[in-house]
């Protein structure tokens, strides 16, 4: 069964994943490694993204990566939105860590079952004209309905880099949990800050949901398997890197596309859990944090 | 033992539900309140570990999944009786709870909470390759044909179910108002704190996390003979999870009969609208109970009622 074509073809559909997969957890890694926020709900607004690009792409056509790009804005606001209601309801009466785990657990919930009366159980599709291509290179072969959303995500992930490492918005979301009053004092407001952070977070999820919806068919439940996979991968990452998020996501998606190919396909899931609850009682502080 | 109040309300409730399966002959009332005991139960469960000692556990359903597949396993084997059933169950679902107990020992917090969640799912995926309970695919379990002194197999489910519910919450019971009670608060209070004044903060939640086990998986043990097929989708239901969360945020965390009153409202509201409108739309219902109780009302109905209380007496 083992080749040398098979092995290459691994790496290379793990690598294309994995760069998606960094997609997904980039959101995470800003809210849960950066603002203390727990945000599981994050892959139901992935979903949600998927859901949107799937009724727009349904009824104009328009290409679903430029609908993920246009509705970036429009999930930033909601973000922003969320942030207030997170804020006003727990961070003020300092009950974040519990109430606010709860919080978001319900919030998946509403958000899934909204979802499921909308558009149903059924897996829904997007028509593009590059889903079914596929590239071969030597005994290469890269579809396109994964070698785009990886080129898409990647370019998400260097986007957020320069604007967490540039801007000076990026540098006080990144200082935002470290040291609170020292921002105060750089003349930043730590509410608008962690609002503007969430915003960003929850406006990766609009292109992430338009990339899954490419790769693969979706149906709303499909979130709860990410949680799992983004968590570890945010944890490997080292809590917040930006970029050591996107190598543990090319770690996992790699790892699990092995599992995949030699092992079959219904053992991936626990891929992402595994190595979860491996690194959590290893070494919680992730790959790339610092001890 | 002293007979006092709580006792004798255990008793008489249990009596209840015997003369209950004696003179009701519709059968769907024994199905509507199984699913609303085993819900409490679950909740009560929960309330140990979540409410008393502040780990929030995610993978409800995961321990529950243990309890449902040993018993699949286990009848399609050596087709034990049920009450060999529930005591393996039991064990196995302890002995996970040990195991997130010791987890504990490096996981605070919210790492706790996404480590249960990620269990649930690794025991999911381990179920669904399992080909010989079904794997994926689901299974079908026969109920057994004598049904004790029961008139049929249902009445004798409900009335097990009545005796987990009464004996989860007694347990439940005595953790929260006996010495261990008072450690499990310390412990969610600042476990540091509680553990520098000589607080055996794991043994305590070692006996905390076992206790949750053990009754998440023996509630699980009947659900195959309640439902007659069984697979992942409805083993690891979603809202088994959110329900053991749900009811005793809404009824009240910091007390042992928190659970028991959301379980018992969420649960009679919950079917209600199954039968009447449609199950989606229960779905609906608990998350936004959920999401209103802990941003509005933290402390449950309980919390609210002492507040009152508190409110009417100043005056």
């Amino acid at each position: 069964m083992f080749t040398f074509d098979l092995l290459i073809n691994a790496v290379a559909a793990g690598l294309m994943l994995g760069g998606f997969y960094a997609a997904v957890a980039i959101g995470l890694s800003i809210t849960f490694g950066q603002l203390d926020i727990v945000n599981i709900a994050h892959p139901t607004f992935v979903i949600l993204g998927s859901f949107v690009a799937f009724v727009i792409n349904e009824s104009f056509g328009i290409d679903p990566v430029l609908i993920g790009v246009v509705f970036m804005p429009i999930f930033y606001f909601l973000g922003m939105g969320l942030y207030q209601i997170y804020y006003v309801s727990f961070e003020k009466t300092g009950q974040e860590s519990l109430s606010g785990l709860a919080f978001f657990f319900g919030l998946m919930f509403i958000l899934e079952v909204l979802m499921i009366l909308a558009f149903g159980v059924d897996y829904r599709l997007v028509s593009a004209a590059y889903i079914g291509e596929t590239l071969h290179i030597g005994p290469l072969d890269l579809p396109l309905r994964m070698l785009i959303p990886a080129v898409a995500a990647t370019l998400m992930t260097i986007a957020v880099v320069l604007y967490m490492s540039k801007t000076f918005m990026g540098k006080a979301i990144m200082a935002v949990s470290q040291d609170r009053l020292a921002l105060q004092l750089m003349g930043a407001d730590p509410i608008r800050v962690k609002r503007i952070a969430l915003g960003i977070a929850i406006a990766t999820a609009a292109l992430a949901g338009a990339l899954l919806i490419i790769i693969q068919p979706v149906e709303p439940s499909v979130g709860r398997l990410y949680i799992g996979r983004i968590f570890a991968i945010v944890v490997l990452g080292g809590m917040g890197s930006i970029s050591g998020t996107f190598f543990a996501a090319i770690l996992i998606g790699v790892v699990e596309s092995f599992i995949a190919t030699f092992y079959g396909p219904s053992w991936a899931p626990a891929v992402g859990f595994g190595i979860l609850l491996l690194t959590l009682a290893i070494r919680p502080q992730g790959l790339f944090g610092r001890a | 033992m002293k007979l006092d109040k709580f006792w004798i309300a255990c008793i008489a409730i249990l009596i209840l539900g015997f003369v209950f399966t004696k003179n009701a002959d519709n059968e769907f009332y024994f199905f509507t309140t199984y699913v609303i005991l085993q819900g409490l139960v679950m909740a009560v469960a929960w309330n140990i570990l979540g409410g008393f000692t502040g780990y929030v556990n995610f993978g409800a359903a995961g321990f529950f999944a243990v309890g449902v597949y040993t018993s699949v396993a286990l009848n399609k084997a050596f087709g034990l009786p049920l009450p060999v059933i529930l005591a393996v169950a039991g064990i196995i679902g302890g002995l996970l709870g040990l195991g997130a107990g010791y987890l504990t020992l490096r996981l605070k917090g919210v790492y706790f909470a996404i480590a249960t969640l990620a269990t649930a799912l690794v025991i999911e995926t381990i179920v669904n390759n399992w080909k010989y309970v079904g794997g994926a695919a689901g299974t079908y379990v026969l109920q057994p044909k004598q049904s004790f002194i029961f008139d049929n197999y249902i009445e004798l489910l409900f009335m097990l179910m009545l005796v987990l519910s009464v004996a989860a919450v007694a347990i439940s019971r005595y953790l929260s108002s006996s010495r261990v009670g008072k450690g499990l608060a310390a412990i969610r209070d600042d476990e540091v704190a509680a553990e520098c004044m000589g607080v055996p903060t794991l043994r305590l939640k070692l006996i905390s996390t076992t206790a949750m086990g053990v009754l998440m998986s023996i509630a699980g043990a009947p659900f195959p003979f309640f439902v007659t097929f069984v697979d992942p989708v409805s083993a690891f239901a979603l809202l088994i999870a959110v329900n053991a969360i749900a009811m005793p945020m809404i009824g009240g965390t910091a007390y042992w009969y928190g659970p028991v009153i959301g379980a018992l409202i969420l649960g009679v509201v919950q079917e209600t609208a199954t039968v009447t409108i449609s199950s989606e739309l229960n779905l609906l219902i608990v998350g936004v109970l959920l999401v209103l109780f802990i941003t509005m009302a933290p402390q449950g109905i309980v919390g609210v009622y002492h507040d009152w209380r508190k409110k009417r007496d100043a005056k």
